[in-house]
């Protein structure tokens, strides 16, 4: 495979990553949104660690768009 | 932004241009005043007009000092939960660095371009982030050592470690440490990036959609713009959460620094 190709093809490969991220920060939303039906009175205190989980799980599929972005303008 | 052949070059937005003062160097670097300056100065004014603003004190609030005492008590708040009443005093660099950043979210995604002016986002650039992180890190060391001296590296030990564990939870901890201003950085800058991105690259689709011919300006460039104001929606919202985690976390590090676990 070339060197150009085999770089795309890397590159739309890190989607993956994306696509996975996209499943954790639904999940970090879907539990909160389970949990504070249940007990709405303690969601508002939540709500800080709320957006610590968003962004500890986005932060991961962002680093798969820069792994795809360095292989099609860098590497 | 629509270049040769009809293309769009989504990077092209992020190009830095000299506006004047190309020629001036300072110690090797070129330090000419660039869009991207332009744009800071511009969100630090209306920053400083909005807040200005509000500031008359009075005892009746009216509708501008309302919106600035909202944003204030709202990061206020935040700085009571995360690091407790040691946390007022970090309200002046915890209210800019949020307002900072939300300003220059907000501002980047004016459609201005209908004016011929050229919109441009600097939290997009990885070293303006950068700055924003090193400096919020540097917070976080200056008040860890200045509070606890030596002691603050206790940081890296949490309470209960048993004693073989130590040497291999201090790298890992050490690490985890040393890692975060480069992730505060990046995902602001890239979370920003990747919208920017994606917006012009729904609209070189529009375009092309309509060149193309009818059928196609139907069956592509229609939804196509649809789905670009819902992704603009979306962008904004962004824009505000991004600036919240931003100032979140820093508060958080804060925290370490002040109470070490």
């Amino acid at each position: 495979m070339e060197a150009e190709a085999a770089k795309l093809v890397g590159a739309g490969l890190a989607a993956i990553g994306a696509g996975m991220a996209a499943i954790g920060v639904g999940n970090v939303f879907g539990s909160f949104l389970e949990s504070a039906l249940r007990n709405p009175g303690a969601a508002d205190s939540q709500q800080g660690r709320l957006f610590i989980g968003f962004a500890a799980a986005e932060l991961l599929g962002l680093l798969a768009f820069v792994v795809a972005m360095i292989l099609i303008f860098v590497a | 932004m629509a270049a040769e052949q009809g293309k769009v070059d989504p990077m092209h937005q992020f190009q830095i241009e000299p506006l004047f003062g190309s020629g001036l160097d300072f110690a090797g670097y070129n330090i000419a005043f660039t869009n991207s300056a332009l744009w800071m100065a511009v969100t630090t004014i209306l920053l400083w007009v909005f807040v200005a603003g509000g500031m008359k004190r009075e005892l009746v609030p009216g509708r501008w000092q309302m919106a600035v005492e909202t944003f204030t008590g709202f990061i206020d708040d935040m700085l009571e939960a995360n690091i407790g009443k040691e946390g007022h005093k970090y309200l002046p660099y915890i209210f800019s660095l949020f307002m900072f950043i939300l300003f220059g979210n907000l501002l980047g995604l004016l459609p201005i371009g209908l004016l011929g002016l050229h919109p441009f986002t600097f939290t997009s650039h990885f070293t303006v982030t950068g700055v924003l992180a090193v400096l919020s890190f540097s917070i976080v060391l200056i008040v860890g050592f200045w509070k606890h001296g030596i002691k603050f590296f206790t940081l890296f030990v949490p309470h209960g470690t048993p004693l073989p564990m130590i040497p291999i939870i201090f790298p890992i901890e050490l690490i985890s440490f040393l890692v975060r201003p480069f992730s505060l950085a990046l995902r602001l800058f890239v979370a920003m990036m990747a919208g920017h991105v994606l917006l012009k690259v729904l609209s070189s689709f529009v375009m092309d959609g309509i060149n193309a011919g009818v059928g196609f300006g139907l069956l592509v460039s229609l939804p196509s713009f649809a789905l670009m104001i819902g992704i603009s929606a979306l962008e904004i919202l962004v824009a505000g959460i991004q600036a919240y985690v931003f100032a979140l976390l820093t508060s958080l590090y804060i925290n370490d620094a002040e109470h070490l676990h």
